[in-house]
């Protein structure tokens, strides 16, 4: 219970400067942001009602402090160019964004950590050497070009499936899945390299530590030993890898969607951008960004399942 | 030489690795239901994979050539994978080295002690609870069902170690192979461990293979013995005729690198107080009921002696050398060098300090920079000293390289080409190129073989000799100590518990503690008809 | 065991160069001389595949896909190579002086590291672009700011355990000054994880920088990168596919010769060093 309560304690500090970070940095943006919303012609007067309505005329402390407050009573601006609110916006475009990757990163896991741990225990044979080069060589392909290849040879040229648009689950279950499966796909072929070469290194090590050793010693059978000492042992390193690969997805994900004209998370932050929609920007970077943390202290908090020695800090 | 009585017989065996080098050249022993036979070796013998071979469990690349191996009297080399497995851990067990990760960090004690049974034996999950909480007691473990619950973390080395002495026992094997089960452990604890091990396996009538390079243990509780060097067998017999009456060259060298109780120790000198620490506190850490590293403790040191400080790990005894020499700072308390109080002095006040003032560290493999050359490792020791001029600089490092028994081809080498012996001798050169009045050694023979470690010890005492430095010496090894220390400070929990001659302290011990260092070295005593004895069994309790 | 080893790295070594040299004068070459004009607009040949005038085929507005595949490529290596000086410079100085020294400064100055690794990579590429505007200068400016924080992370992770290692305690025992020691002993022995990250810095650095292209967001157009050559190739996927292969096939390349590069240098300097 205390390890709990102190590592939440600890991102306290972290989320708290994320946040500062995101405000400072939009803050930056050269620009009047007042002009943006009321564009030009607009009278000084009004100019200064804005202002004074934004808050924009008080000192920058008081700024950031009104801010959060705003934040943590769920309210996160108006689009400028929608006027919609922008917390709904981002939630709805997430949950989409949330199913692809994690659907994509589950299997990329685990096949990763089979090909890692039957590579590890057939070092140096042809099926180790296949794996590494097939690992390395996905984790040198840019997904957009794999989704680009995907789309056009099951899209055009076999017709399987469909090739822009998009299906809602809450719509359509049964033809749903269909919009996400080449997304799917292209992550997976991306991120499984990666993941592949980090099980099986950890793996390598494991299985040259004395403990392996003394399993086969006590006459344990080789499958034993693999999955029920070297696999918990081996899987900590991948773990945190893992939620690393996920906080990559979730700040890339624009480019798959992009691809697959998805509605998604980071589409939208895309189009903001190059629409200068700051309050959706500053939207969606906070809240990718308090995401990552909330899943990184997951990922801490689930590590002593595998390594019980760190739950003692 | 029947084999059907011999539990375990090797005959002729060799071991290659995959690039045609053979480890093992043919080597043969022997055995018998309750003997004790040591396997004795320093690194690079081929000890290890002897051991490893018998239940055919060699790392990648390692095959046995040819030669056979039996137990009860038939060939291992015709069993299936599957035989192997009935007879690994339930009918031969082995014990091994790095208590560390010889246990699954990830798996609960209880669960490791019973995955043994529940493989090779069909009794149920209760009964292997009471054997497995029954084992536990025997080997004195406080706490035995809180024991099968905890991790291996939470215990310390000489514990973990016992723990799996337990579990591999719990099976009542034939043969029990030991692979320098105490090399990582200190003296303490290595004798605890041994003890339930010669307890344990005298009731079941176990024949042990106890592999290690320590001929002092080897002494103290083995019947037999078989010299390895270089994968090859050069001398076996009962323990005490080898040790008695060794034919061999090698043997001998191994016999005489054993530290032995000599019967006069170098006298003691009355110099100058040169260093001297007042008082000395020191606690890691904020926790307000944290126990102190350095607990008070008050030393002077004189010119021209050698000091020696003795203790356990975690007495204090390293932690001390540091702070006499500033690279550690302390709480309360105060250093002084001739008389001025240098503890709090920063670093650049203590140029001059340094200069006399020098230390070699136990760890041969990490104080020396592996991106550095060994003559400029040594050069830079020199750095700063003025007077010197660069040709006469050269000359000097060449001849410290000299005297410390490295030729002028070393200096163009990098660290990781030497051995852990040849790098002890360039940190020793970088310490006295200077010609300091005075050298901290830290436990600078611990971490290497037994015959190298004479060697370094002899160095020590001929530099000493020629150069005329104090020295302090740190160790846990009290027979090494003996033979070049004048005085003797004994460490305990941070606190200084004896101190005085040589002579006077082996002779009579006041305290407990010194009393238990010095019964658990494991040394031999050469009585003084020249023969060497071996220590009679030791009254005195054992620590759990 | 050891001899496969050694051929392992050497492969890589081999392999990487093949097609790190492959990319790398397609690229300088494309940045000085190119076989057609990758701006010129011949809107007559559009849409053509491979053929004897256009290796590589022509785009949209007739322009010949080769050259500008030489100069995007040129574009981009430069790109990503100052992007990793850059953050390896300046990752390298923070790390080790807050490493070595530790201090209050060091507390704070890594809290802000720490905030700034919280981000994911290229959602904080993402946010310095939409802060500093898209560019050349931008890109350089935004990737550089976004991977600091990994090296700094990564040097004082390093120089923190060297300063535990008795030669540096050594150094300090002969009288050496403290800038003396982290120049002469630390640092030198932090350039192997700095070489071996700073080789997948630049793997990284072409994907985000063709990333943020393809999405708008880097090189504008007319200049040409891989990146916006496959943005613009999107919609005529079924009727050019040429136009979507290339550029990302050698994006792959560069990548994988990045890859290769960085596994053989790490298994050829980590065995070194790990020689106990």
């Amino acid at each position: 219970m205390m390890f709990l309560a102190r590592r939440v304690g600890l991102i306290i500090p972290t989320v708290i400067l994320v946040s500062l970070v995101v405000f400072l940095m939009i803050r930056a943006i050269p620009g009047d942001p007042v002009m943006l919303i009321l564009g030009e012609g607009a009278s000084k007067a009004t100019i200064e009602a804005v202002r004074a309505q934004l808050g924009l005329d008080r000192p920058l402390p008081v700024q950031y402090i009104l801010w959060i407050g705003q934040v943590l009573k769920g309210n996160l601006g108006h689009s400028l160019v929608t006027h919609e609110a922008v917390l709904p916006l981002i939630w709805d475009r997430f949950t989409l964004t949330a199913l692809l990757i994690l659907i994509a990163v589950a299997i990329a896991s685990v096949i990763a950590v089979l090909a890692g741990l039957f590579a590890a225990w057939r070092q140096n044979s042809i099926w180790d050497l296949s794996i590494v080069i097939l690992a390395t060589l996905g984790l040198s392909l840019p997904s957009f070009w794999v989704g680009m290849l995907l789309l056009l040879v099951f899209g055009i040229w076999l017709g399987w499936l469909p090739i822009v648009g998009y299906v809602g689950f809450g719509e359509d279950p049964a033809r749903a899945w269909q919009y996400l499966v080449l997304p799917v796909l292209a992550l997976v072929f991306v991120e499984v390299g990666v993941l592949t070469r980090m099980a099986r290194a950890s793996t390598i090590e494991v299985l040259r530590l004395e403990y392996i050793t003394h399993a086969r010693a006590k006459g344990l059978s080789e499958r034993r030993v693999l999955l029920r000492h070297a696999l918990p042992n081996a899987f900590g390193p991948t773990w945190t890898l893992i939620g690393m690969v996920v906080g990559t997805l979730l700040g890339g994900s624009a480019v798959v969607e992009t691809v697959f004209t998805l509605p998604g998370l980071g589409r939208l932050l895309v189009e903001s951008i190059a629409a200068r929609d700051y309050p959706v920007i500053q939207g969606c970077l906070l809240f990718i960004a308090l995401t990552y943390v909330l899943l990184n202290l997951v990922v801490d908090l689930l590590y002593p399942l595998f390594d019980p020695r760190t739950a003692e800090r | 030489m029947n084999d059907g009585a011999n539990i375990l017989s090797i005959r002729d065996l060799r071991i290659t690795a995959d690039n045609e080098r053979e480890l093992v050249r043919g080597v043969s022993l022997e055995a018998g239901a309750g003997r004790f036979v040591a396997l004795v070796g320093e690194s690079g013998s081929g000890k290890t994979l002897i051991g490893r071979s018998i239940l055919r469990l060699l790392p990648h690349g390692l095959a046995q050539r040819s030669g056979t191996i039996s137990y009860l009297g038939r060939p291992i080399e015709g069993f299936s994978e599957k035989a192997m497995r009935n007879l690994r851990g339930s009918e031969i067990g082995m014990v091994f080295q790095e208590p560390l990760v010889s246990l699954n960090p990830a798996m609960r004690i209880g669960a490791q002690m019973a995955e043994g049974l529940r493989t090779h034996r069909d009794i149920s999950a209760d009964e292997i609870r009471r054997r497995s909480i029954a084992m536990l007691k025997r080997i004195r473990i406080p706490d035995p069902e809180g024991c099968l619950t905890a991790y291996p973390h939470q215990f310390s080395g000489g514990m973990r170690q016992r723990i799996m002495l337990a579990s591999v026992m719990l099976l009542e094997p034939r043969l029990l192979i030991a692979d320098e089960p105490t090399t990582a452990l200190d003296s303490l604890s290595q004798r605890d461990v041994l003890d339930t091990m010669t307890e344990l396996v005298r009731e079941s009538g176990t024949a042990v293979l106890l592999i290690t390079h320590d001929l002092g243990l080897v002494s103290n509780y083995a019947d037999d013995v078989v010299v390895l060097k270089a994968g090859k067998v050069v001398e076996a017999g009962s323990v005490r005729r080898v040790i008695d009456t060794p034919r061999d060259g090698y043997t001998r060298r191994l016999i005489d690198a054993v530290p032995k109780l000599v019967a006069h120790s170098p006298q003691s000198r009355n110099g100058d107080v040169i260093l001297e620490g007042e008082n000395v506190r020191l606690t890691y850490g904020r926790k307000p009921g944290a126990r102190p590293v350095l607990d008070g403790v008050s030393l002077r040191i004189r010119a021209g002696e050698t000091l020696a400080i003795v203790g356990a790990s975690g007495s204090g005894k390293t932690t001390l050398g540091r702070a006499l020499l500033r690279l550690t700072d302390v709480d309360e308390g105060s250093i002084l060098h001739r008389g001025r109080d240098i503890t709090r002095e920063p670093d650049r006040r203590l140029v001059s300090f340094r200069r006399q003032c020098q230390i070699v560290f136990q760890d041969p493999f990490s104080s020396l920079d592996p991106r550095m050359r060994v003559g400029a490792i040594v050069r830079e020791a020199l750095r700063g000293d003025s007077d010197l001029g660069r040709a006469e600089a050269d000359r000097r490092v060449a001849a410290t390289l000299d005297e410390v028994g490295l030729g002028a081809a070393f200096a163009g080498r990098l660290p990781h080409q030497l051995s852990g012996g040849q790098r002890q001798r360039v940190a020793i050169a970088r310490a006295i190129v200077r010609r300091p009045e005075l050298i901290v050694a830290d436990e600078p023979i611990s971490a290497l073989d037994m015959t190298v470690q004479r060697q370094i010890l002899d160095l020590f005492a001929d530099l000493q000799a020629r150069h005329g430095f104090t020295c302090i010496f740190i160790s846990h090894d009290l027979a090494a100590v003996q033979q070049i220390a004048n005085r003797i400070v004994v460490m305990d929990s941070g606190r200084i518990v004896e101190e005085g001659d040589t002579d006077a302290i082996f002779a009579a011990p006041s305290h407990d503690f010194t009393r238990r260092l010095i019964v658990a070295a494991p040394v031999f005593r050469r009585a003084a008809t020249h023969s060497i004895q071996v220590r009679p069994e030791p009254e005195g309790d054992t620590v759990s | 065991m050891s001899a496969r080893r050694g051929t392992k790295w050497k492969l890589n070594l081999l392999l990487g160069s093949v097609l790190g040299v492959v990319v790398l004068v397609l690229s300088v070459t494309g940045l000085f001389w190119t076989p057609g004009d990758p701006l010129k607009l011949d809107i007559m040949h559009r849409l053509q595949g491979p053929s004897g005038a256009f290796p590589f085929g022509t785009d949209e507005f007739g322009r010949d896909v080769l050259s500008r595949m030489m100069l995007g490529g040129g574009t981009s290596l430069i790109l990503a190579a100052a992007t990793v000086i850059g953050a390896t410079t300046l990752g390298t100085i923070l790390g080790l002086v807050n490493g070595f020294y530790r201090g209050w400064v060091d507390r704070i100055f890594m809290m802000f590291n720490d905030a700034l690794l919280a981000f994911p990579g290229i959602l904080l590429a993402l946010g310095l672009v939409a802060l500093i505007g898209a560019g050349k200068t931008g890109i350089i400016l935004a990737l550089t700011a976004a991977y600091t924080p990994k090296v700094v992370r990564i040097v004082r992770a390093a120089v923190l355990s060297l300063r535990e290692r008795e030669f540096v305690e050594a150094s300090r025992a002969l009288g050496n000054g403290s800038v003396y020691t982290m120049l002469r002993h630390v640092l030198p022995n932090t350039l192997t994880p700095i070489a071996v990250f700073a080789t997948s810095m630049f793997g990284w650095a072409i994907l985000v920088e063709s990333a943020l292209s393809f999405l708008g967001l880097g090189v504008p157009p007319p200049a040409p990168t891989w990146g916006n050559m496959l943005s613009t190739a999107r919609p005529y996927l079924d009727s050019a596919p040429w136009l979507s292969v290339f550029p990302g096939l050698f994006i792959a390349m560069t990548l994988l010769a990045a890859n290769l590069l960085g596994d053989a240098l790490r298994d050829r300097l980590d065995p070194r060093t790990a020689t106990a």
